[in-house]
């Protein structure tokens, strides 16, 4: 179900996935994950939310010990730089995905909330799927 | 400059790592040859951490240690591209340039192609005992006085753009390189065919950047991008490799070749903009300094995304190395349960592991289907999880250790749950590797002389 919850009549929580989306890269044990807007107009939403602070909290099971955040304005996206979050990376890390590749979909999950008025920017295959 | 050199250069990707799909180049080639114009097809086959296990290969057998896969790779477009002018380069010659170009010949030769002018572009290993002196000054400023005291696996600095140029007006159809900087390979043809002087910033970053969109492959084209529902690209199974229109100024054009499957959108653009990027306006290269804070990707036609707006800085007096040291061993054992209470018996066999195998640090384990890529090697975040039922569950097991005797107890220790753990567990699977390590450092560049050697 892609509406976790609707807190008022004027905003709805949602995944980041449906205003975003993101890849991630390694360089040793430092993490980055690109965040992306589907519309120009969600833009400042990610901004606002998708905040250091936030990631951290997402994060804090990997310890990163620095999360920095980038903001490209002109792509409408933000590169999120995690490090020392990847247990040593692929020199050291026991996971069976040494280089994180997978950690886009974790920041994916993060709460989001959105003025019902911008659902229509959002991907909500969910609620309007296609065919 | 000329005509021919104010046209924009054409470059096509056919390989975007050491393992890539070997059918890609040929849709590639088609559409660079249909166009007539100038252009080149770029192979990048390097990973991090391939050079060190080609150079292994080297070692078992002076004949190997390049690419495993070249032939595969070239043997459908080599002769069409030298018929046609397309000129190759590639880093496919890995920890034995030499080698791989003799190979190219050969092929040549067996397909009944013109003969190539061949170049290799040497300087980037670092290897030899010759060059000891010189990574132990360089180490022991990274990783500080008295910790460089281990044993050198294989050592090789990330090379720019000027060889590869160098090669190229020098007339070469193929150039075979080792460790060059993965965009090097884009920037390198553009700076030739354009002209441009080593010190062009603006126009090295712009180069940099396009190289950057092509160095992964189909990454750009709609490959590692499908979510089903919120991404869907058609045609995976058949997907197109990525072609740059690199015009006089380095901005370029981004498109995939004729007739394939994938998407090119502004959205698979700035994916691989940001891919394994850190600070977007300082990506730092041998070539450059490219900075992307203020650059824009625009959608110019259907399928056609133009990036521009990059901006360069002076490059870095220092080119980094990547030496790599052996690293003790890994061990990982896994064991399947299924069906009802399948969670909680891959739980009590993770618990009787951990009381088995006492002192064995690190110890990771994943529930497979329940908790494991995206938690951690401590297990904070499986500890965190409240025991649930999942009914088809995959018990991990994995441990790093410098003796291999010790990683080897983990392995008898999953292997023993067949008879000794809980019920109907099955499919157990070991595995025991040799790990490199990899510690980085700066050489400074005048101290890395590039060398280009002709082959006939």
């Amino acid at each position: 179900m892609a509406v976790l919850s609707m807190p008022a009549n004027t905003a709805l929580t949602l995944p980041l996935r449906h205003l975003a989306h993101g890849r991630t890269g390694d360089k040793g044990d430092r993490s980055n994950i690109s965040v992306i807007a589907w519309h120009p107009a969600l833009y400042p939403l990610l901004v606002e939310q998708v905040t250091e602070a936030a990631v951290a909290a997402l994060f804090a099971h990997r310890r990163p010990s620095h999360v920095q955040r980038f903001l490209l304005p002109n792509l409408q996206a933000m590169n999120i730089v995690l490090d020392a979050a990847l247990d040593g990376g692929v020199n050291d890390s026991l996971n069976l995905d040494s280089h994180g590749k997978a950690l886009s979909f974790l920041l994916l999950q993060l709460p989001v909330t959105v003025p019902r008025e911008w659902l229509h920017l959002c991907r909500l295959p969910s609620i309007h799927p296609r065919p | 400059m000329n005509a021919v050199a104010q046209q924009p250069l054409w470059i096509g990707a056919a390989a975007g790592f050491s393992g890539d799909r070997t059918d890609a180049g040929r849709p590639v080639v088609d559409t660079l040859l249909a166009h007539r114009g100038p252009a080149v097809l770029i192979f990048e086959t390097l990973a991090e951490r391939s050079l060190a296990l080609a150079q292994l290969a080297r070692a078992a057998d002076p004949e190997a240690g390049y690419e495993p896969l070249l032939e595969e790779m070239l043997a459908p477009v080599l002769a069409d591209c030298l018929a046609g002018g397309i000129r190759i380069v590639g880093n496919f010659g890995a920890a034995n340039p030499r080698g791989a170009a003799q190979r190219v010949l050969a092929l040549a030769r067996e397909l009944g192609a013109r003969k190539p002018r061949l170049a290799v572009v040497s300087g980037d290993d670092l290897s030899g005992p010759e060059h000891h002196g010189l990574l132990a000054e360089a180490l022991s400023k990274s990783l500080g006085e008295g910790n460089a005291g281990f044993a050198i696996a294989g050592a090789y600095v990330y090379l720019g753009a000027e060889g590869i140029a160098q090669a190229l007006r020098g007339g070469a159809d193929v150039v075979v390189t080792g460790r060059v900087a993965d965009p090097s390979l884009t920037v390198g043809p553009a700076m030739a065919h354009h002209g441009w002087a080593a010190d062009d910033w603006t126009r090295l970053a712009r180069a940099t950047m396009a190289g950057h969109l092509l160095e992964c492959g189909a990454q750009v084209c709609g490959g590692y991008y499908a979510d089903p529902g919120f991404k869907d690209v058609p045609g995976l199974a058949q997907l197109g490799y990525p072609i740059a229109a690199i015009d006089a100024d380095g901005d370029c054009t981004i498109f995939k070749a004729e007739g394939t499957g994938g998407v090119v959108d502004e959205h698979t653009v700035k994916e691989q903009l940001l891919y394994e990027l850190h600070d977007p306006g300082a990506y730092l290269t041998p070539d450059v300094v490219a900075d992307i804070s203020q650059a824009r990707v625009e959608a110019v036609a259907p399928g056609h995304v133009r990036l521009s707006g990059v901006r360069g800085h002076a490059r870095p007096a220092t080119l980094k190395a990547n030496v790599f040291h052996r690293h003790g061993w890994l061990a990982e054992g896994e064991i399947s349960y299924a069906g009802p209470g399948a969670e909680a018996r891959a739980r009590l066999a993770a618990q009787v592991l951990r009381e088995r195998l006492p002192g064995l640090e690190p110890l990771r384990v994943d529930l497979i289907g329940v908790a494991s890529v995206l938690a951690d090697d401590a297990g904070r975040l499986l500890a965190a999880r409240p025991a649930g039922d999942a009914d088809d569950v995959r018990l991990r097991l994995a441990t790093r250790q410098r003796e291999r005797r010790a990683a080897e107890r983990l392995l008898r220790e999953v292997t023993a749950l067949y008879t000794c753990g809980p019920a109907g567990g099955g499919g157990v699977r070991t595995a025991l590797r040799e790990r490199l390590g990899i510690v980085s450092c700066l050489i400074p560049r005048e101290r890395v002389p590039v060398r280009v050697e002709w082959l006939s």
